[in-house]
């Protein structure tokens, strides 16, 4: 048995799959019968989730001239 | 050079994405540095189908050179001070929006891209380069570790508190910037 302390503290690695067993059955007893942690759990997903969603790789034009102005010397070079 | 230029091209973007979280304003500056780094030694990659992940691995290299030639130091965070704190139940004891239905939702809907951007500005690079990598960038944690040739476990310490000192900037970020109000945005 762990506590909601130590299940936290794993939450996102296990989220990650990056938590062995046998520490990984140990989180998921904790969370088959604590609501809080489940509620932790569902926030850490929105909020890996939420992350994902900023990740956006839009290049501003002017930019992406510039950058390709740097290849063109390259080209010359 | 057809070949590096298809390669720099198809990528730009995703450099300069990543660099801007990394290095905020000097995103462009350090991108062409990449470029330039990946130019003189493109000869060394051996299967092109790496090419992206070479290109982020000379990228951090860059954005390093970049932390060091301005004198930035790494800063160490205290775990003790970090690891307790939980943002889940941080909303759900200070409930900011008392007549929604799903607060914690509401929480992260009133950051908008540039507010995530001063919130990832706000932690040092130790932890904000794997926060990055693996949550925006999508690599994986093994490959982070491996591109900053650190050992998996300190890559999964700083990933943590980078995770846990996010979570407590955004609450700290939210109350200094008014965010905590119902309709503070629409």
């Amino acid at each position: 048995m762990i506590t909601c302390s130590e299940a936290v503290k794993q939450l996102w690695d296990y989220l990650d799959g990056v938590v062995e067993e046998p520490q990984r059955e140990l989180v998921e007893e904790h969370l088959s019968f604590c609501r809080r942690c489940c509620g932790e759990l569902e926030f850490a997903e929105e909020l890996r989730g939420f992350l994902a969603s900023q990740a956006d790789d839009d290049l501003p034009s002017e930019v992406r001239a510039r950058l390709s102005a740097t290849l063109d010397g390259l080209d010359r070079a | 050079m057809d070949r590096f230029r298809t390669l720099a091209e198809r990528e730009m973007a995703r450099l300069h994405a990543l660099a801007r979280r990394l290095v905020g304003g000097d995103a462009e500056d350090v991108v062409q540095e990449c470029l330039l780094r990946a130019y003189r030694s493109f000869s060394q990659l051996e299967h092109e189908q790496a090419g992206g992940k070479w290109l982020t691995s000379i990228l951090l290299n860059c954005c390093r050179d970049h932390w060091r030639a301005r004198g930035r130091r790494v800063e160490q965070v205290e775990l003790d001070e970090v690891d307790e704190f939980s943002l889940f139940r941080k909303i759900a004891d200070e409930d900011p929006f008392p007549y929604s239905d799903s607060v914690h939702l509401d929480f992260l809907h009133q950051f908008g891209s540039e507010d995530v951007r001063a919130v990832l500005a706000s932690l040092p690079e130790l932890y904000r380069v794997p926060l990055v990598l693996v949550h925006m960038a999508g690599y994986h944690v093994k490959e982070v570790a491996f591109m900053l040739d650190v050992p998996l476990g300190t890559m999964l310490a700083r990933l943590h508190r980078g995770r846990k000192l996010f979570e407590r900037q955004l609450w700290g970020y939210a109350e200094e910037n008014g965010l905590l109000k119902e309709g503070a945005r629409p």
